[in-house]
């Protein structure tokens, strides 16, 4: 079995084909890097990961001369690598057979420290006014391995920042440690090569073609790509140090991708969405639509209570005065025709949300229709990377879908367990004047989805209940409106477009008169005790076969692919 | 945990002698050192009429440093919030107003509660701009608890107040506090 000795300890790599930065992560060494990153290609530029490479062969280690760049240098059988960290190493670990005279670690950890006291050579140290401050990498790399002080007697070179190289995003020039892993983002997977290094040397700044800004749909991804401040989301700009927010994995539920996010939030209001690393989602990044578009949740005109309408008039209402008249309301409709009840279960609902409405309405009777709501679909599935024509290149390394909703598949599964097949809602929509009753579970955050579903000719139903984020032609005719929640505010279970289910946890709380869709469904239920996602999903798990998985106590971060089937 | 029986000594009360039974001796004793203390330097101070003079490290009101152009110095980093162990401390960042030329954030808001506040100075130790001070003001008041939320505004006038009066002199004497406190090198 090939195998690679970081700081000693044994790693069987098998067939993989590894640098020594992913080796020695194999062997739980960690490596300081800067302009490596596993999406893009290697620069070796910011000599970071230089470290002491050797090999092993009969019994003798054979030392290179010098220190080498981990990430551009490959490992194979015998490959010996020594990090700067080799005092910190396993003692249990036995030594290799060094030459006596070699010092194993002293030339990579000088090696770092140098790299390090070069990068902060022209860096303004203006931490304080950062919004990196907390997770940089400089921050943490030189506390950790740099000096405490400047040997720079020179005055620092420090260029003008350049707020006007994209609409979303600024670049404060003189923070850039120049790692170029923005330049090759925008080479390499958004193929729009906005940007680019001008200048030589000491002067070299990263900067857009004259009247071409950054502006594509995966922008956002540099910002976070950045290992220092040095590229910053005007969106997230001195809003909020980033040490205040708690930071809860979530899963956008903007297009079908079902991207694995980072929700940073506090105090029950989020401040930023950031790519979480998930292969089996979407790689390591996320598209702008998704980054900046949690502010639905705090617009305006959100349905943020429950509302009945009393002759022409809507009023609010409380809880408890709306729910018992709901109930007996599509009660009765249920008893006095129910086939003429129609629930729709929009495509942004999680699966035991879907799983505990189906429950209730098939619960009435038999004949109750579950229908899946409006599926919004916006244009063509969005590939990158681009050529300059923006036409698409393959290989294909980030979608953006047409499909934009999360969960289509997953409620899918819950409709063809409960009726066997899966009604659109289109078919009802159109005769909706005949119902007896049709509800309506949305939480559509574009409202433009439900008008474009609904049409112009839509008749109203004798009963109509709705449930949705945003005023629309539907809730304009329900007798009853009630707030839905957004993804965030909620637990569950997304299936994403390939069938990967994910389950993420509650990030924040939805405004303070909303109920979530889980707690709606519990009280039309008549069901009692305390509402947890978790436990439905073992209800879920139960009854289809396709989620068994969700029963284990702790799903995984990643998601599970189903096997679920399409029509 | 109850005590352990070896760990309880027991104390009698020591029986007078003679010497204490008489009385007077012991009461000739005590008036000794009322009377000595008679003819001593006095030490009682005639507040208010007579204000104490604090020293510079007294830890009172907070106040908020101007630079030299009268802007707030503070450069809204948070540190003092973040240190605060009785978060009494609020901010809200913006960027700096056009014209400012020394830096890129500044606070918007700047809020103390000065009823939260357990005044131990932590905010002044973390400040990386010496824009947060402690000052020798010590009989604050108010008739609500809205009055004793010092905004941005109130602080700095708490600033202008102390120097004017010379009580607080600017103590800022450090050369080099790090760039965000310095103006950029000119070319």
């Amino acid at each position: 079995m090939p195998t690679v000795y970081v700081n000693d300890k044994p790693v069987d790599i098998g067939t993989q084909r590894l640098n020594c930065v992913q080796a020695a992560e194999l062997a739980g060494v960690m490596v300081p890097h800067y302009c490596y990153h596993p999406a893009l290609t290697v620069v070796a530029s910011c000599r970071m990961c230089l470290v002491e490479v050797g090999e092993l062969k009969d019994g003798k280690v054979t030392m290179q001369p010098k220190v080498l760049p981990g990430c551009q240098t490959p490992v194979k059988d015998g490959s010996v690598i020594v990090t700067g960290d080799y005092v910190k190493k396993d003692k249990s670990v036995p030594a290799l057979a060094y030459d006596p005279a070699y010092k194993p670690g002293v030339r990579a950890k000088g090696a770092q420290a140098d790299t390090l006291e070069g990068l902060l050579l022209n860096h303004p140290l203006d931490c304080p006014v950062c919004d990196k401050a907390g997770e940089c990498k400089l921050q943490d790399y030189s506390y950790e391995f740099g000096r405490s002080e400047s040997r720079m007697v020179d005055s620092k070179n420090q260029p003008p920042n350049k707020p006007g190289i994209s609409s979303k995003i600024t670049l404060f020039t003189d923070r850039c440690i120049m790692c170029t892993r923005c330049v090759r983002f925008t080479r390499e997977i958004s193929g729009t090569a906005e940007l680019t290094v001008t200048n030589r040397g000491h002067h070299s700044e990263i900067d857009v073609f004259p009247g071409h800004p950054l502006e594509n749909k995966l922008a956002g991804n540099v910002v976070d790509l950045c290992p220092v401040g040095a590229l910053g989301s005007k969106d997230f700009l001195y809003t909020q140090r980033v040490w205040y927010m708690k930071d809860v994995d979530g899963v956008c539920s903007l297009c079908s991708t079902g991207c694995s996010i980072h929700v940073d939030v506090n105090k029950d209001r989020v401040y930023r969405l950031r790519a979480r690393e998930n292969p089996d989602a979407q790689g390591y990044f996320m598209c702008d639509d998704g980054r900046y578009g949690y502010h639905f949740a705090s617009a305006a005109d959100r349905i943020a209570r429950p509302q009945v309408k009393a002759g022409d008039a809507v009023k609010n209402a409380a809880w408890h005065e709306v729910l018992p008249t709901l109930k007996a309301d599509i009660e009765a409709a249920a008893k006095k025709d129910a086939k003429g009840v129609v629930a729709v279960l929009s495509p942004f609902l999680t699966v035991e949300e879907a799983f505990l409405f189906a429950t209730y309405f098939k619960g009435l009777s038999k004949d109750v229709r579950l229908v899946l709501g409006p599926v919004p679909v916006i244009g063509q599935d969005d590939k990158y990377p681009k050529d300059v024509k923006g036409n698409a290149v393959e290989p294909t390394k980030f979608t953006i879908r047409a499909e934009k909703c999360p969960n289509r598949r997953g409620v899918e599964a819950v409709l063809k367990q409960f009726q066997g097949s899966v009604i659109p809602f289109a078919d009802v929509a159109a005769k909706a004047g005949s119902l007896a009753a049709l509800v309506f579970v949305g939480g559509y955050p574009n409202k433009e989805a439900v008008e474009a579903a609904v049409g112009s000719g839509w008749t109203a139903p004798a009963l109509l209940v709705v449930q949705d984020l945003f005023p629309t032609a539907l809730t304009a005719a329900a007798k009853y409106v009630l707030p839905a929640t957004a993804s965030f505010e909620k637990d569950g279970t997304f299936v994403n477009h390939a069938g990967l289910a994910q389950t993420f946890p509650r990030a924040t709380l939805p405004p303070k008169e909303a109920r979530s869709e889980l707690q709606i469904a519990f009280d039309l239920l008549g069901r009692r005790g305390l509402v947890q996602a978790a436990a439905i999903r073992k209800e879920v798990a139960k009854a289809i076969a396709a989620f068994a998985h969700l029963a284990e106590e702790k799903a995984p971060k990643a998601g599970k692919r189903l096997e679920l089937q399409t029509i | 945990m109850p005590i352990a029986e070896q760990d309880v000594k027991w104390v009698q009360e020591p029986k007078l002698g003679l010497f204490g039974q008489l009385y007077l001796p012991l009461v000739m004793d005590g008036l000794t050192t009322t009377i000595s203390h008679m003819f001593q330097k006095k030490v009682t101070e005639q507040y208010p009429e007579q204000e104490p003079k604090l020293p510079a490290n007294y830890r009172g009101v907070h106040r908020l440093n101007r630079d030299h152009d009268g802007h707030v110095k503070c450069v809204a980093c948070y540190m003092c919030a973040t240190a605060c162990p009785a978060h009494c401390i609020d901010i809200v960042a913006a960027p700096a107003p056009v014209g400012w030329t020394d830096r890129e954030k500044y606070p918007e808001t700047f809020v103390i509660d000065e009823l939260r506040c357990i005044y131990c100075g932590m905010c002044e130790e973390a400040c990386p701009v010496d824009a947060i001070e402690l000052t020798t003001l010590y009989d604050l008041t108010g008739l609500s608890r809205e009055q004793m939320i010092f905004d941005k505004e109130k602080l700095l006038s708490v600033f202008d107040m102390t120097t004017k009066a010379g009580t607080d002199p600017v103590r800022t004497q450090a050369g080099k506090l790090g760039p965000a406190s310095e103006a950029p090198p000119q070319k």
